[in-house]
C-alpha cells in the first residue's frame, strides 16, 4: 500500500437543527479500499459529500496529495482526481456510454462539430482498461445498472482519479456482477488508485476492504484493519449506544389474528409470510433497500404481488388496490407524509375527512357540521397541537402532521396501521407522544405495523421484529431475544449465507 | 472473459441494432407511405405534379417551424412562441422593405435576426430567470403578436414583387429545366439537412439531448446548462425568422393577424414524428416525416371533399394516437 493521499482532519458541518458531522476525521491511502461503515444517518455519506464539494464544510482540513484544499465545488475536485459513484447514478440515459463520459470535454473538429470517432475510440480504451466488453456506442438506458455502473467508472477513470468513493456499489447488483466490479476494484488498487467502499454488506467488507472506518451518529468511533477485525465486533462498533430502552411485556401470542401473509412475492419481495395479532405492534427492522416499504406497499395494495395471500381477520381477501385495502380496514402511513399523506394546503378538518368523504356527504353535497365536529373531536383526542380545524396543514408541525394523517385513518375506520418511519423529521419531542399513541392505538385494539430505521425505536416500541434483508424476512424476533446486535445480525443475513447456515 | 478478446475494432464494427426511436421513425415513415397510396387510390387528383408541389409548398412552412421547436422540445421544454414570432419576423422584414426602403437581402436579414433575438430573450427568461417555458412562451406568444399589429398598423404589408421569387421561384428549375421545384421547398430541405447536422454532429446538439435527458447531470458534468439552453432558443427563433421570410414570399405579403395556431400545428408534426415531449430523445428526420404526414393528411382529405372542420378533427385524432402509440412503446419497453 501506498503513501497517504488524503487526510481529513476535525471535519465539521452542521444542517439546520442537526449537527450531522462532529470532529470526524478519515485518512486513504494509494491502492487501499477503506471501508465506511455505520447506520443509516451515521454520516459517511455526509462526510463523503463534504470532500466532494457537494456540501461545504463549518470546519476542519483537507490535505489532498499534500496540499490543503480550499473552498470546494464538485467539478473542481472531480478534475483534481476525487470522483464519486454515487448510489443514484449520474448519467444521461438518452446518450451512448462514450458521449456520457466524456460530457462537457468532448473532442471536438474544429471547435463546433464533435469528433464522435475520437469520442468512441477514447471510451473504448477505457473499457478495455477496465477489461469490460462494452460497445461505447450503446445507449445506456438499454444496459444493466452494472454496467452503467462500469460506465461511471470509466467516467471516473478518464479523470485519472486517484479518488474514488464508491456509495453503495453493490445494492443493485447480482452476485456475478459483484464479482465483476470487485475484479475491477482490485485492478484499481493495482493502479494505486485510492478507493473509499461505503456499504453495509459485512461479507462484502470483509473481501475487499483493507481497513475499515466506522461512524456513528456524525461522529467518528474506531479505524481497524479489516484482517484484524470480526463482523460481531464491527456490528457492535456500529450500534454500540449504551443506553437500551426498556423492552415491553410481549403477550401476543394469545390474541386473535388480523392480518396474515402467506407466501408473498413481488418484484422485490421474497416469500414473505407472518402475521400480525389484534392489538400488537410488529416492527420492521432492516437496512435502506431491505424492502420493508414494499411490503407495506404491496399488503396496501399500491404494488403488484406476484403471487402469496393475504388474509385478514381468517378471511382470504384480494387486494389490487389501495381502494380495496381501505376497505379492508387497512391504512398506511407513509415515510413522505408530505407527499403522499397530506393535502397540505388543505386544513386539517379537510384532511380529516377525506379518506371518509363518503359517510360525509349527502347526495354528493358535504354535510359540513358534521366535519367540523369529527375533525375537532379527533383534535382534541390525539391532543393534535393547532390554532384550529381550519389551519392549513401546511402549518402544522411535523409531529401534529403525523397525528391529522392518524385521524384520517381513525375516521375511515381501519383497524390494521402500517406506519412507515412514523417519526422520521419529528422532533425529539413530539416522538415520544407519537409513541405514547402508537401504544394507546394497540391497546385499544388496533393492529399496527411499524417499519422503522431507528433501532431503539423498534426496540421500545414493538411486541415482535421482523427482520428483512433484500427482500425476505430473515427473522422474526420476539421482542424478548431482540436486542441492536441480533437485529443487525439478522439485517445484514444475505441469501447465500442463510442458506449455508440452514445446511450446518 | 470472452469479451475481453473482441478487439476494439469488432467491438466499434456498425452493428444495426433498431432501437425504439428508429421503430417510431420508421412507424412514422410507413404511416406516410400509406396515406399516400391511400389517396392515390381513393382521388385520381391526388397523385398529381401539381398537388403534390402544393402539398411540398403547404409543408414548408410548418416544416421550418418544426425543425426549430425539435431542438426546443428534446431539451424537454416547449415554445408556443412560434408561429407570431414568425409573423412578427416578417413584419419586421416587411416595414425594412416597404417604409424604410432598403434592399431585400437586408430585409431577409432583419426577418432572421429579428427571430433570432426574439428567441434568445425567450431562452434568458426560460433559462435564466427560470419562468416554466410553457408561460415564459405564452408571453412571449402575446407580445409579439401585438408588437406584429403595433409595427404594421395592424394592416397588410405588400413587398414588392421580386420577394416573391425568394420563395416560389425556381433555383433548381434553372439548373435542371424542367423540374421547377420551388425555393421555398429548397430552403426547407436544405435547412432540414442543415438541423440534422446540428443536432447530431455539434456540441450544442450534444447537449441538447444531455438536457434533455439528466438537466441536473448535465450541469453536474460542468456544462453551462443556461448558456446552451439559450443558445438552443435562439436557433429556434432563427428558423422562426426563416419560416416567416419563406411565408411572406410566398403570399407576397406580412399579415401581422396570422400566425398564431401554427405553434400547435408544428408541435404536431414535431410530436408525430417520436421526438418525445419529456425531452432527451428526437430526430429531424421524424420532424419532416411528421411535418409531412400534416400536411399530405390535409391536402389528401381535402382532396377527397371532406369539410375542413372534420380535417381538422381528424388531425387531431391522429396527433392523439401518435402520442399514445409513443407512450405503449415505451411502457413495452420497460
Amino acid at each position: 500500500m501506498g503513501e497517504t493521499i488524503l487526510r481529513m482532519e476535525g471535519i465539521e458541518k452542521r444542517f439546520p437543527g442537526v449537527h450531522a458531522l462532529q470532529n470526524c476525521h478519515f485518512d486513504l491511502k494509494g491502492g487501499e479500499v477503506h471501508a465506511l461503515l455505520g447506520e443509516n444517518g451515521a454520516g459517511k455519506s455526509t462526510l463523503m459529500k463534504v470532500l466532494t464539494g457537494v456540501h461545504k464544510k463549518d470546519g476542519g482540513r483537507i490535505v489532498f496529495m499534500g496540499e490543503e484544499l480550499g473552498a470546494l465545488s464538485t467539478q473542481k475536485t472531480q478534475a483534481m482526481g476525487i470522483s464519486m459513484i454515487h448510489q443514484e447514478l449520474n448519467l444521461m440515459p438518452h446518450l451512448s456510454a462514450a458521449q456520457n463520459i466524456f460530457i462537457g470535454r468532448e473532442p471536438r473538429i474544429g471547435g463546433v462539430f464533435t469528433d464522435e470517432k475520437r469520442l468512441n475510440r477514447e471510451a473504448m480504451r477505457l473499457f478495455q482498461m477496465l477489461g469490460l466488453g462494452l460497445d461505447p456506442r450503446v445507449r445506456v438506458a438499454d444496459i444493466t445498472v452494472a454496467k452503467q455502473q462500469m460506465v461511471e467508472i470509466a467516467k471516473a477513470l478518464s479523470f485519472e482519479s486517484k479518488v474514488l468513493i464508491m456509495d453503495e456499489p453493490t445494492a443493485a447488483l447480482t452476485a456475478r456482477e459483484i464479482e465483476e466490479l470487485f475484479k475491477i476494484i482490485r485492478d484499481l488498487k493495482a493502479r494505486g488508485v485510492g478507493i473509499v467502499y461505503i456499504s453495509h454488506r459485512m461479507e462484502e467488507l470483509m473481501e475487499i476492504t483493507d481497513r475499515i472506518t466506522v461512524m456513528r451518529d456524525g461522529a467518528h468511533i474506531k479505524t481497524v484493519e479489516t484482517a484484524s477485525v470480526t463482523t460481531g465486533e464491527l456490528i457492535h462498533m456500529m450500534v454500540g449506544r449504551t443506553i437500551f430502552e426498556q423492552a415491553k411485556e410481549s403477550g401476543s401470542a394469545k390474541r386473535e389474528v388480523a392480518l396474515e401473509v402467506r407466501g408473498l412475492n413481488t418484484r422485490v419481495l421474497k416469500d414473505i409470510s407472518f402475521t400480525l395479532h389484534r392489538g400488537e405492534i410488529l416492527g420492521f427492522a432492516g437496512l435502506m433497500g431491505a424492502g420493508r416499504t414494499e411490503v407495506a406497499r404491496a399488503i396496501f395494495g399500491a404494488d403488484t404481488i406476484t403471487s402469496g395471500e393475504i388474509l385478514i381477520k381468517d378471511r382470504l381477501v384480494r387486494i389490487a388496490s389501495p381502494k380495496d385495502a381501505v376497505r379492508c380496514g387497512i391504512g398506511y402511513l407513509s415515510e413522505d407524509r408530505k407527499r403522499y399523506g397530506l393535502a397540505l394546503s388543505m386544513t386539517v378538518e379537510e384532511n380529516t375527512v377525506l379518506a371518509s368523504m363518503k359517510s360525509f356527504s349527502r347526495v354528493g353535497f358535504i354535510r359540513f357540521r358534521e366535519t367540523a365536529k369529527t375533525a375537532a373531536d379527533y383534535v382534541s383526542m390525539l391532543k393534535t397541537k393547532t390554532p384550529g380545524i381550519r389551519q392549513a396543514v401546511r402549518n402544522l408541525s411535523g409531529g401534529n402532521q403525523q397525528k391529522v394523517i392518524i385521524a384520517k385513518w381513525l375516521v375511515r375506520d381501519c383497524d390494521i396501521l402500517i406506519f412507515d418511519e412514523p417519526t422520521r423529521g419529528i422532533d425529539i419531542g413530539a416522538k415520544s407522544e407519537i409513541y405514547k399513541l402508537l401504544s394507546e392505538l394497540a391497546a385499544g385494539g388496533k393492529s399496527i405495523i411499524m417499519i422503522s430505521s431507528e433501532l431503539p425505536e423498534i426496540l421500545r416500541m414493538s411486541d415482535r421484529v421482523a427482520v428483512m434483508c433484500e427482500g425476505r424476512i430473515t427473522k422474526i424476533l420476539d421482542i424478548k431475544e431482540a436486542n441492536q446486535e441480533t437485529i443487525m445480525e439478522y439485517a445484514t443475513q444475505r441469501e447465500e449465507k442463510q442458506q449455508s447456515a440452514k445446511e450446518n | 472473459m470472452k469479451d475481453k478478446e473482441m478487439t476494439a475494432q469488432q467491438i466499434l464494427k456498425p452493428s444495426r441494432v433498431f432501437s425504439g426511436q428508429a421503430i417510431q421513425k420508421i412507424l412514422a415513415f410507413l404511416t406516410l407511405i400509406v396515406m399516400i397510396v391511400f389517396f392515390s387510390v381513393a382521388s385520381p387528383n391526388f397523385f398529381v405534379s401539381d398537388n403534390i408541389i402544393s402539398i411540398l409548398l403547404a409543408t414548408c412552412v410548418n416544416g421550418l417551424l418544426a425543425l426549430g421547436v425539435t431542438f426546443v422540445i428534446i431539451t424537454g421544454g416547449i415554445d408556443l412562441s412560434i408561429g407570431t414570432v414568425m409573423t412578427f419576423a416578417s413584419v419586421m422584414a416587411g416595414v425594412v422593405v416597404t417604409s424604410l426602403g432598403a434592399p431585400l437581402w437586408l430585409g431577409v436579414l432583419v426577418a432572421v435576426v429579428t427571430g433570432g433575438v426574439i428567441g434568445s430573450i425567450t431562452g434568458l427568461l426560460v433559462a435564466y430567470l427560470r419562468i416554466p417555458a410553457f408561460i415564459a412562451t405564452l408571453g412571449i406568444m402575446m407580445i409579439t403578436k401585438g408588437l406584429s399589429l403595433v409595427v404594421s398598423g395592424a394592416s397588410p404589408i405588400y413587398f414588392p414583387a421580386e420577394y416573391k421569387e425568394i420563395a416560389v421561384g425556381s433555383l433548381v428549375g434553372k439548373v435542371i429545366p424542367g423540374f421547377s421545384l420551388q425555393n421555398g421547398v429548397l430552403i426547407f430541405f436544405v435547412m432540414a439537412i442543415l438541423a440534422g447536422v446540428i443536432l447530431n454532429r455539434t456540441i450544442l446538439g450534444r447537449y441538447n439531448f444531455a438536457i434533455g435527458s439528466n438537466t441536473e447531470a448535465t450541469r453536474l458534468s460542468g456544462v453551462n446548462v443556461a448558456g446552451w439552453l439559450t443558445a438552443i432558443h435562439t436557433l429556434s427563433g432563427i428558423f422562426c425568422g426563416i419560416a416567416g421570410v419563406v411565408m411572406s414570399s410566398r403570399l407576397g405579403s406580412a399579415q401581422p393577424a396570422l400566425g398564431q395556431g401554427y405553434e400547435l400545428e408544428a408541435i404536431a408534426a414535431v410530436v408525430i414524428g417520436g421526438t418525445s415531449l419529456s425531452g432527451g430523445q428526437g430526430t429531424i428526420s421524424g420532424t419532416v416525416i411528421g411535418a409531412f404526414i400534416m400536411s399530405v393528411l390535409t391536402n389528401g382529405l381535402r382532396i377527397m371533399g371532406v369539410k375542413q372542420e372534420w380535417q381538422t378533427v381528424t388531425i387531431g385524432i391522429v396527433v392523439i394516437l401518435a402520442v399514445f402509440i409513443d407512450i405503449y412503446r415505451r411502457k413495452k419497453q420497460r
